[in-house]
C-alpha cells in the first residue's frame, strides 16, 4: 500500500469533511474506445487539485463529464452531496461548477463585458415579458450584472480601456482572462481550468498561479486544473490525480507524484 | 450615415429617437395619395411584411436557428382570424352566431365573431402552441437540420391548408376552405374608433398596421439588448460555451422561436383582415423564403438593415415588378408576364447581395465582423443561406 496514497485532505480550513466533489467508478466509452476507466477521486473543499498526464489520456473528457457535456457510461459523480452524472450543462453551471476551455471559447463578437454578462445568465431572472417590457427591477438588474462584470472583469486584471471590446480582438493572455472572468461571474464553488497557461509565458504562468491562489482564499473557490506545464502543477497543486490511458495510475501530493514510477514511465517511457 | 452603414452600434436613445421620426412619417404618408390608391395599399402589405420580417430576424438574426417554415406561422395566424372572424362556422349556436365585442356589423352574422383585439391574442396562443410542438422536438438538433425540419413543417401546414376543405368535423365543418378561401372575414373594429371600411379608405388599416410594427421594434430593440438577447447571441456563437455558463438551450431557443412565430401569426391575422379572406394559396413554400429573404438582403439580425429589407422586397414584388417593369420583356419581343418571374428575380437579387455586400444593407456589427474578418464558427448559416 504504499502508492496511491491515501491523503488527508490539506489542512486549508475547517469543515473540509466531505469533498465537494466526488466521481466513483466514472467511465465514458465512444463505441469501441474507452476514453476514461473507471476514475474515482474526491476534491475537497477549497483545495487546488490537479490533473495531468500525457496527451489522450482522457483529462478533457473527464472534465466533460463534470459539467455535463458528456454523460458518464458507467459510475456517478456527486458534487456537494447530489448526483450530477445525468444533469444538463446548464443545471450543473446553476449548481455551481463552471469552467473554461482548452482552446479558448469566447463569444467572439461579443465585448468581454457581454461575454462576462452571459456567465451571469443562470443568476438572472428577467424573462422574456420583462426583457420587453423592462420594469425597473430589470433595469435594476441590468445594471448590477453589467457592473459585477465589470468588477469581475477588473479582478482578473484586464484593462479597463478593453472592457468593451469585442472579445475577438483581444490579445491571447486578455481573452484567458476574460474565460476565467465568465467562469467566474456564475458564481461557482468548483471552477475547472482546461490547461490555463497554454501559451502563456514563464511570468504570466506565474502570476496566473498566484491568481488561483487567491481565488482559493478570497473567493473560498475550490480549483480543479488540467495542466501540462509542471512547474505551475507542482507548484499550486495540493494533490494530483495522474491519468494515463484513461485510467487513474497514481494520487497523491506533488512530491509523492513526483516519485511515483509509474507516472515517470507515463511520462517517459519504460527505463532499459 | 455612413457609421450606419459600417455597422457601428447606435445608442438605444438613437434607436427611439429614428423609430420615432420614422414611424412618423410613414404615418403621414398616406395623406398625400388617394384614400384608396393603390400606394397606400402597397404600404400596408410592406408593414406587414416588417412585422413578419422583424418577427423572424429574432429566430433568424438573433438565435441563428435557420427557419425555412415559417410561412406555417403565417398560415396558423391566417386562419385563426378565418376561423373566430368570420361565418365559417355558420351554425353556431342554432345560427345566431357567437360574438365577443364585435363590430356592429359582425355582431349580427352567423359563426364566430371575436373582435381583432382578442382574435391577436387567440392567434398568439394558437401559432405559441404550434411553434412550442414542433419546436420542442426541433430545436434539440443543430443549424442544418432544423432548417430541414422547419422546412417541413411549413409544407404540412401548407398541406392541411390545401386539403383542409376535405377535412369535416362536427356539424359538417371544415377545417379550412381550401384554394375556395373562407371570406369574408371581419374587418378590424376597434374601441373608440370608427370602423376600418377597405371600401371607404385604407389608411386606417395602414396606420393600425404602422402601430404593429412600432411594437415589433420595440421588441426587438429591448430583446437584442437582454438578458435574453444575450443567451442567443451566445447560443449563436457557440452552443457548447453557451451551455457551460448556464444558459438553458432548448428553453432559450424555444423562446426564440416563439417570439418569431407570434409576430407571423399577428401579421397572418392582420393580412387576413385586411384582404378580407384567407386562401390556401398564399401559404406556399416561396413565402417562407420571401421572408427570409427580406432579412439577408437587409443584413441579418440588423433591426433596421431587416425593415429595410422587407419594405424593398414587398414594393419589389408589389409595384416595381408588375407596375414598372412589367413591360420589359414585350420590348425585347418576349411574351409573358414579369411577374411569373418575380421568385427568379428575388433569387437573383440575393445573389447580388451576396456577392456584392454578404452582410447586407445595414449589417450587423457582429455579423459584419464574422464575414469580413471570418470570426464565428459552429454550424453558423450565414453565407450558406439560400
Amino acid at each position: 500500500m504504499s502508492t496511491p496514497v491515501e491523503m488527508p485532505p490539506p489542512a486549508t480550513g475547517p469543515g473540509s469533511a466531505a469533498p465537494l466533489l466526488a466521481t466513483e467508478h466514472v467511465s465514458k466509452t465512444f463505441g469501441g474506445l474507452v476514453a476514461v476507466n473507471d476514475v474515482t477521486f474526491e476534491i475537497p473543499e477549497r483545495s487546488i487539485v490537479s490533473i495531468i498526464g500525457p496527451n489522450g489520456a482522457g483529462k478533457t473528457t473527464f472534465f466533460n463529464m463534470l459539467t455535463g457535456l458528456y454523460k458518464p457510461s458507467v459510475g456517478r459523480i456527486v458534487f456537494d452531496g447530489k448526483d450530477i452524472s445525468r444533469t444538463r450543462p446548464d443545471r450543473i453551471t446553476t449548481l455551481g461548477i463552471a469552467r473554461t476551455f482548452q482552446n479558448i471559447r469566447l463569444f467572439a463578437t461579443m465585448s468581454a463585458v457581454e461575454n462576462v454578462m452571459v456567465g451571469q445568465h443562470a443568476r438572472m431572472k428577467a424573462g422574456l415579458i420583462g426583457s420587453i417590457l423592462r420594469p425597473p427591477k430589470v433595469r435594476r438588474e441590468e445594471r448590477d450584472v453589467e457592473e459585477k462584470a465589470r468588477e469581475m472583469l477588473s479582478y482578473v486584471g484586464l484593462a479597463k480601456s478593453v472592457h468593451d471590446e469585442l472579445a475577438v480582438n483581444l490579445s491571447y493572455g486578455d481573452q484567458r482572462r476574460v474565460e476565467i472572468a465568465r467562469a467566474l461571474a456564475s458564481d461557482p464553488r468548483l471552477l475547472l481550468l482546461d490547461e490555463p497557461t497554454a501559451g502563456m509565458n514563464p511570468q504570466e504562468s506565474d502570476r496566473l498561479t498566484a491568481f488561483m491562489r487567491r481565488l482559493r482564499d478570497e473567493r473560498n473557490l475550490t480549483i480543479l486544473l488540467i495542466e501540462h506545464d509542471m512547474k505551475v502543477v507542482m507548484g499550486v497543486s495540493e494533490r494530483i490525480t495522474v491519468l494515463d490511458h484513461g485510467e487513474k495510475i497514481a494520487e497523491g501530493d506533488p512530491i509523492e507524484v513526483r516519485a511515483n514510477p509509474l507516472v515517470v514511465e507515463a511520462y517517459l517511457g519504460k527505463q532499459g | 450615415m455612413s457609421a450606419l452603414l459600417a455597422g457601428t452600434p447606435l445608442k438605444g436613445r438613437e434607436n427611439f429617437a429614428i423609430a420615432v421620426v420614422a414611424l412618423a412619417a410613414a404615418a403621414l404618408l398616406p395623406l398625400f395619395f388617394d384614400p384608396l390608391s393603390n400606394i397606400t395599399n402597397n404600404c400596408i402589405l410592406a408593414a406587414a411584411y416588417v412585422v413578419m420580417a422583424l418577427g423572424l430576424n429574432i429566430v433568424v438574426g438573433f438565435a441563428g436557428l435557420l427557419d425555412l417554415g415559417y410561412v406555417a406561422f403565417y398560415a396558423l395566424g391566417a386562419y385563426t382570424i378565418g376561423w373566430f372572424a368570420s361565418d365559417h362556422f355558420s351554425s353556431v349556436d342554432g345560427g345566431e352566431g357567437f360574438h365577443v365585442a364585435a363590430g356592429e356589423f359582425a355582431s349580427n352574422l352567423p359563426g364566430i365573431h371575436l373582435n381583432f383585439l382578442l382574435i391577436i391574442v387567440v392567434a398568439v396562443v394558437i401559432v405559441g402552441i404550434a411553434g412550442m410542438l414542433i419546436g420542442l422536438p426541433t430545436l434539440r438538433l443543430r443549424g442544418d437540420y432544423i432548417a430541414i425540419v422547419t422546412l417541413a413543417f411549413g409544407e404540412i401546414i401548407y398541406r392541411f391548408a390545401i386539403n383542409g376543405d376535405e377535412i369535416n368535423f362536427a356539424e359538417g365543418y371544415k377545417l379550412t376552405n381550401g384554394r375556395q378561401a373562407i371570406s369574408p372575414i371581419d374587418s378590424i373594429d376597434l374601441p373608440f374608433f370608427a370602423p376600418f371600411d377597405s371600401a371607404f379608405s385604407l389608411r386606417p388599416f395602414y396606420w393600425f398596421c404602422l402601430v404593429l410594427v412600432g411594437v415589433v421594434l420595440l421588441v426587438n430593440f429591448r430583446l437584442r439588448d437582454s438578458r435574453l438577447g444575450r443567451a442567443w447571441i451566445a447560443i449563436r456563437e457557440d452552443e457548447v460555451a453557451a451551455a457551460s455558463m448556464g444558459v438553458p438551450l432548448v428553453k432559450t431557443k424555444l423562446l426564440a422561436y416563439a417570439t418569431g412565430a407570434a409576430f407571423g401569426g399577428i401579421s397572418g391575422a392582420f393580412l387576413g383582415s385586411y384582404l378580407t379572406s384567407v386562401n390556401a394559396n398564399n401559404f406556399t413554400f416561396g413565402f417562407s423564403i420571401f421572408i427570409l429573404a427580406m432579412i439577408i438582403l437587409g443584413g441579418l439580425g440588423s433591426i433596421w438593415g431587416v425593415a429595410i429589407g422587407a419594405i424593398l422586397l414587398s414594393f419589389i414584388n408589389t409595384y416595381f415588378i408588375p407596375d414598372v417593369f412589367n413591360t420589359v420583356p414585350s420590348k425585347f419581343g418576349l411574351d409573358f408576364d414579369l411577374t411569373i418571374l418575380n421568385f427568379g428575380i428575388f433569387g437573383f437579387l440575393i445573389l447580388l447581395v451576396m456577392v456584392l455586400r454578404p452582410q447586407g444593407i445595414l449589417p450587423e456589427r457582429r455579423r459584419a465582423l464574422e464575414l469580413t474578418e471570418g470570426v464565428g464558427a459552429g454550424d453558423a448559416i450565414e453565407v450558406r443561406t439560400p
